[in-house]
């Protein structure tokens, strides 16, 4: 299995005369962790949306995890985990209820879901707020959560979409842990951020600029590069 | 399948957690039901009758018995002179008077003509004129009757009265009118505004993004919101027609799976007009407005519930006509009351089934180009 976790090749997307995705072309590697940075209104959103399965490009083509961005997207949707900038869970189901339910959707027979519940409960060391409602967990609880339910099919990718807005660098750090172990375990995360110091923890970042990809390397790379000390700084002057 | 069943449990779920809504969905109904039936009632109901006149006469003795007889009539009291009606009108003991002219009954034998007048409350004109054209109608019944009798005498020409009957609500219940009417508001409120408020709420709270980036085809999703509502709209359907049956005493005249059917359309066109709304509305508010401003107040008006179709101008009929409800409510009119088969109704179903067809079409390809 030599192949890369996505492959992306002259995507462009229009929506009447505005081109929010500029003919871009990109690879992320199995197991790396891939940072999709840009300004708001460069175009993340609407690439995000192409490689979930969620919208078709206008021109262009590639692949998520082996599959056809064009003609199998229901194929993607089943091999791709998703976890969104706003929280992922039912607030007004219990913790267990919405393991289940996302258990359900993703097709996992009702001992696998029980398996799974027990495995996922176990390692959040929340046994105890099982029949908590998810509207009442602290707000890292909820996100660790989230993450652990978007991976439940076990996907060979996983998309997070602004996954640490609104939460103190503590708990993102421990939310990156998280991050690290599945990458270790060999899912593919692909990950858009608004903090610059999440940038660094990326194995390659790609920056979007008006619907193209200015940039595209490790973070390592960038900084010599541009000649900065830290990634705020490359974006800066990238995005300027 | 798997996948659909675990997103239906979940909308059932969102239901039964929300306390409020649920109760509201349950009660609602009940509420209308007993508030239309027992508070806005402009019907024919223990009309209580003051005469006056020769009570010794026979000819008049007849008519009062016959006015006592009657099941929505009994006669309160005797006064003595018509001047007395305004005080017992006053004093709320009586709600129509009947004062027979002098010699009522010599008059009446060798000419059939003879006075009598009928005193309505006109304070309250609607019921009035429903109160006094019964009781016109009570007494002219005994008339003809008068005249039938004499008829056999040769000579004397009977003169001719013409008798209004209503047929299949003589004695105009108006919980005739309203039960289809709240049947067809509740189920539209029920399947209209809570599916697109519950679509929407999805939208904003983000968690439809969730459900769409899942393998679960968006047609599976709007279904599972879908059902949990059928039910909902199902279990109201059979509260209000059994509290319509045995409390107000509507009959249920024709086939009652005629009737179920026909609400089924109509709740698959009012689930669609809830799709089409969730996918048109931003924002819970603007699904709300849009539901109670462009949908439960122009079927509250248009669909006859309140104000008689025929009787609106031209244009505001055609307009009339485009309301699902009018159709809905005329079917169940016709089915309950008349106790019609599907055949009288079958302008009215398959005008409600092309309306849902279209609806459902409409809804959900513009659901799907949302999506893209």
């Amino acid at each position: 299995m030599d192949r890369n976790a996505v492959e992306i090749r002259n995507l462009t997307k229009k929506f009447g005369d505005f081109t929010a995705v500029d003919n871009i072309s990109f690879n992320v590697r199995k197991g790396e962790i891939f940072g999709f940075l840009g300004a708001n209104g460069a175009g993340k959103t609407t690439a995000m949306r192409i490689l979930c399965g969620l919208s078709l490009p206008t021109a262009g083509e590639g692949t998520v995890a082996g599959y056809d961005i064009n003609t199998q997207q229901e194929k993607i949707k089943r091999h791709i985990g998703y976890m969104s900038q706003k929280f992922s869970l039912y607030p007004d189901l219990t913790v267990r209820e919405n393991i289940r339910l996302f258990g359900g959707i993703y097709g996992l027979r009702d001992r696998q879901i029980r398996e799974k519940t027990d495995a996922l409960l176990g390692m959040l060391e929340m046994q105890s707020e099982k029949d908590r409602f998810a509207g009442s967990l602290p707000l890292g609880w909820k996100q660790k959560l989230a993450f652990s339910i978007a991976m439940i099919h076990d996907p060979e990718i996983i998309f997070l979409d602004e996954p640490t807005g609104g939460v103190d660098p503590e708990t993102r750090r421990r939310f990156w842990e998280m991050i690290y172990d599945a990458s270790e375990k060999g899912t593919t995360v692909f990950v858009t951020t608004h903090y610059m110091d999440e940038a660094e923890y990326c194995d390659r970042v790609s920056v979007m600029v008006d619907g193209r990809i200015a940039a595209l390397d490790s973070p390592e790379r960038l900084k010599s590069e541009y000649g900065a000390d830290n990634m705020d700084e490359v974006f800066r002057i990238i995005v300027r | 399948m798997k996948e659909f069943t675990a997103s239906v449990v979940k909308e059932f779920r969102h239901i039964f957690r929300d306390r409020r809504t649920i109760l509201i969905a349950m009660v609602m109904p009940v509420v209308q039901i007993i508030l239309f039936g027992f508070a806005v009632s402009t019907e024919v109901n223990d009309v209580r009758v003051a005469v006056c006149g020769d009570l010794a006469d026979p000819a008049v003795r007849n008519l009062v018995d016959r006015i006592d007889n009657n099941r929505y009539l009994s006669v309160s009291g005797s006064l003595s002179s018509p001047s007395e009606i305004t005080g017992v009108f006053r004093r709320n003991v009586a709600d129509a008077a009947v004062c027979f002219g002098r010699n009522f009954g010599e008059n009446l034998a060798p000419s059939g003509r003879a006075q009598v007048r009928i005193i309505g409350d006109g304070s309250d004109p609607n019921t009035a004129q429903m109160i006094t054209g019964y009781l016109k109608g009570v007494i002219q019944s005994e008339q003809t009757e008068a005249e039938v009798a004499f008829a056999g005498e040769g000579e004397r020409k009977a003169s001719m009265a013409p008798v209004v009957q209503l047929m299949y609500n003589p004695a105009m219940k108006s919980s005739y009118n309203f039960v289809p009417g709240v049947m067809g508001l509740i189920l539209m409120l029920i399947c209209t505004m809570m599916t697109s408020v519950s679509i929407v709420r999805e939208k904003e709270t983000g968690t439809l993004e969730l459900l769409l980036v899942s393998p679960v085809k968006p047609l599976w999703i709007i279904l599972s919101k879908m059902i949990p509502y059928l039910v909902l709209s199902a279990v109201n359907f059979a509260t209000i027609l059994l509290l319509s049956h045995y409390v107000m005493e509507v009959p249920i005249n024709g086939s009652l799976l005629l009737l179920c059917f026909a609400a089924l359309v109509f709740v698959v066109t009012s689930l669609a007009l809830g799709l089409l709304i969730s996918v048109i509305s931003p924002n819970q508010r603007t699904a709300l407005l849009i539901c109670g401003m462009g949908l439960t107040m122009p079927t509250m008006i248009f669909s006859g519930i309140i104000f008689p179709c025929e009787s609106m101008p031209e244009v505001l009929q055609w307009f009339s006509d485009i309301i699902p409800a009018k159709w809905f409510i005329i079917i169940v009119k016709k089915i309950m009351i008349q106790g019609t088969g599907l055949v009288s109704a079958a302008k009215e179903m398959t005008i409600l089934a092309v309306m849902a067809a279209f609806l459902l079409a409409v809804s959900i390809k513009s659901f799907r180009t949302r999506l893209q």
